[in-house]
């Protein structure tokens, strides 16, 4: 009997000994590498957001073995709000050199400078950087933008799509999202729209950890831990830098802490850990009882909605 | 490190926890968002500031123990008007298995959220109150996951503490689902008492329940089989692109990729079903042309196997026409090219389908134009329990209705029989004005057993 006609008889088929369903992590790898391609084969001119954090560390990994052994078909864009920690730019530029990748930089500090966007009374910039990212877009011609989002980040993403489609505001529509069914990923839109696409939205934090070990890929030294003057406010850990100075009345400690996010020095909070190696990360991420962005991130404890409200106004 | 995360940790070196996809399907307060919140919680995926946060509102709400249920809360209008509106990806994990849930809401747009999470999901996990039974809704369900031939099905019994945990109320249920899965053609289920609230079964045995010798939720789900996932179906390979890189330079990142020349030219691909070898004999399809599997590459290193699932790039011992929309298929039993697609399509938009609608259809890696020729009835999903589906003459489909339909294609495309292949019978229906997705198709005979083969024409 061949395998279809046990399945046409309606017996489960059973696979030759010593074949085992794919790992959790080959799983995950496939499936973004699928997505990338997919993109690349069916947009005129996708673009790649790349911040040198963890997420698009590892979806740039990816998109250098999707593509292998040819380069990867499309630029990198980074947002650069001027408030980018120094440890994090000089290996942004480094690791764009060893995958092969060419990149372009929007920068809010020009934004800021020629007054087309002016400082926020709280001194967050990541909320400025939705405009030079919808220009780039725009400026570029880009009809799909990739991006690092996770679902399980936060709860309004865990509801949007892998293909999410974006008007020419950037705007997200919760409600009016198409269906995406079994891996047919549909990407035709209008012009003037464009396609945010997510290759990393089923994998967790752990997975990323996971990942980053078993690949063995280079991350800024800033998601290790390391010594520097932190002060406690509202419960996390701000360092003191040029962007976030000691206020009066401030006690200063000296502290051994790492970056579980690596944004904008003006709203990203350490957490205090002696992890030194990707081993140590995985140990005190898989124990660790906050989400990382409830502990680190003060743009998203604006309101309880705020992840929401920004991807609605075209934020990843 | 504690214990369970040693265990996850050691699973995960040597490869071997694996992946399970779930959807989860129920009427309006069967507890479905309780549930899902338990399981969460119970397997420690919730961190504290979301408990807090859960807590807080909770409080704010009169409760006075955390509703679990609003872990799942998503988007700001479903928190101000009490719905879910959308189907949501949860995650969570043991030592053996991580689980990607799609968490479909069963009230508004049934077909359209359960006809989505089905389409990937590896075991459905349904619903119903015990103190109602397997309803209405339950059918439809059912009916819709077997449709999409979802290979496992879950029935949870939820609310047994509210029947005071009586195990006739618990086996009146089952012999109604029994019957019911029996006539639909559902291949392997499974009914668990539970109670969601106090979390009866759902991660630890009830004591509760001495009468139930099964599974909880979770243990059933670490252990429900899934090597016929991967399984023995036959070799298909939707070609992505075609990869012939200019220069021939090694990257610093691929050490151990093998080396490559000017002339490299291979496939780039998922592997759709079934498995295939350095050596074998492939079909090109559609043009139906033989060759031989030169090489499996990836930049980890050459393979001598891939299988379903892996993403790889293939060579051909032959200078074959070979691009994109291409389906590199085993010669035992390959789909014939045919411009005449007969299918069952979930129609997912406010616009009708009719007969001269024109769509775009999307297979595989190929998109081609299509014009509807017939709309040959729509399958009634209220049917008694004992009984199936029954067909309902019509011409058009309209939001949420599943029907039969026939197409007519501007190119050949080698389409499997749905019952056979989830991954090559499949196609969407697409918009060609505003690219909107319009339905869900599967091609070849209805997958689900229904009172006839098919309707007769309108």
């Amino acid at each position: 009997m061949t395998a279809n006609d046990a399945r046409r008889a309606g017996t489960p088929v059973r696979p030759e000994h010593g074949l085992r369903p794919l790992s959790e992590l080959q799983a995950l790898e496939s499936e973004s590498i699928h997505i990338l391609r997919e993109v690349a084969a069916t947009f005129a001119r996708p673009v790649m957001l790349f911040s040198g954090g963890k997420d698009s560390v590892v979806m740039l990994h990816l998109a250098a073995k999707a593509f292998w052994p040819a380069p990867v078909p499309f630029p990198l864009l980074h947002v650069d709000t001027g408030h980018n920690f120094p440890e994090v730019l000089s290996y942004r530029d480094e690791a764009v050199a060893f995958y092969g990748a060419e990149l372009k930089v929007a920068s809010v500090q020009d934004y800021l400078d020629d007054g087309r966007l002016r400082e926020r009374p709280d001194n967050q910039r990541n909320p400025l950087q939705t405009v030079p990212l919808l220009d780039a877009i725009t400026e570029g011609k880009h009809d799909a933008v990739f991006g690092g989002g996770r679902r399980d980040e936060e709860r309004a993403r865990a509801k949007e799509r892998v293909f999410s489609m974006r008007d020419e505001f950037g705007q997200w529509d919760p409600r009016n999202q198409r269906p995406e069914l079994w891996s047919l990923y549909n990407g035709r839109h209008l012009p003037g729209e464009h396609v945010r696409v997510f290759p990393l939205s089923n994998w967790t934090e752990l997975d990323v950890w996971d990942y980053i070990e078993a690949e063995k890929i280079a991350l800024p030294s800033i998601y290790y831990a390391h010594e520097r003057d932190v002060v406690l406010r509202d419960g996390m850990w701000v360092a003191i830098t040029p962007v976030t100075p000691a206020r009066d009345g401030d006690s200063v400690e000296h502290r051994s802490v790492r970056y579980r996010t690596v944004g904008d020095m003006s709203c990203t909070a350490a957490v205090l850990s002696s992890a030194s190696t990707v081993h140590d990360v995985i140990t005190e991420v898989g124990l660790s009882q906050l989400t990382e962005r409830g502990a680190t991130r003060a743009d998203d404890r604006l309101s309880e909605a705020a992840m929401e409200d920004r991807k609605r106004e075209g934020y990843f | 490190m504690s214990p369970t995360l040693q265990a996850e940790r050691s699973a995960l070196a040597q490869g071997r926890r694996t992946l399970l996809r779930l959807a989860t399907a129920g009427s309006v307060d069967d507890g479905k968002s309780t549930l899902v919140g338990r399981l969460l919680f119970d397997t420690n995926s919730v961190l504290t500031d979301t408990l807090d946060h859960v807590e807080q509102v909770s409080r704010r709400k009169g409760l006075h123990r955390a509703d679990l249920a609003l872990l799942t809360d998503g988007l700001r209008a479903e928190r101000e008007q009490g719905i879910t509106i959308d189907v949501a990806y949860r995650y969570f994990a043991t030592p053996a298995r991580k689980f990607i849930l799609a968490d479909c809401p069963g009230h508004v747009q049934y077909t359209r959220n359960t006809v989505t999470g089905s389409s990937t999901a590896d075991v459905i996990v349904l619903l119903v109150d015990a103190r109602k039974g397997v309803v209405e809704q339950t059918r439809r369900h059912l009916a819709v996951a077997s449709l999409l031939r979802v290979p496992h099905v879950v029935l949870v019994v939820n609310k047994i503490d509210l029947v005071d945990f009586s195990e006739d109320v618990f086996n009146t249920i089952a012999t109604d689902f029994a019957l019911l899965s029996r006539s639909l053609g559902v291949g392997d289920s499974r009914v668990i008492p539970v109670s969601a609230t106090e979390g009866d079964n759902v991660v630890s045995r009830s004591a509760r329940t001495p009468w139930y010798d099964g599974p909880t939720v979770l243990g059933f789900l670490e252990h429900v089989d899934d090597t016929f996932v991967a399984a023995g179906s036959d070799f298909r390979f939707p070609v992505q692109h075609v990869v012939r890189p200019q220069s021939a330079a090694r990257a610093p990142w691929a050490a151990s990729a093998p080396e490559v020349d000017g002339d490299y030219r291979g496939y780039a691909g998922k592997v759709e079903s079934g498995r295939v070898r350095v050596g074998d004999e492939v079909v090109v399809l559609p043009r139906g042309s033989h060759a031989r599997i030169e090489g499996i590459d990836t930049p980890d290193g050459p393979l001598d196997l891939a299988a379903a699932g892996q993403s790889v790039v293939l060579r051909l011992d032959a200078d074959l026409d070979v691009s994109r929309g291409a389906i590199l298929a085993s010669t035992e039993a390959p789909p014939a090219p045919t411009r005449d697609l007969h299918g069952t399509v979930c129609w997912l938009a406010e616009r009708p389908l009719a007969v001269g609608s024109r769509v775009l259809v999307q297979h595989g890696t190929s998109l081609t134009k299509a014009v509807v020729k017939s709309v040959e009835g729509t399958l009634d999903l209220d049917f008694e329990v004992g009984s199936v589906p029954g067909w309902q003459a019509t011409d058009r489909l309209q939001l949420n209705d599943i029907g039969r339909v026939r197409l007519a294609l501007a190119a050949a495309l080698p389409i499997d029989s749905y019952r056979e292949h989830r991954g090559t019978g499949a196609f969407i229906l697409v918009d060609e004005t505003d690219g909107w997705t319009l339905g869900a198709g599967m091609a070849g005979p209805t997958p689900l057993h229904t009172a006839s083969p098919g309707p007769v024409t309108a």
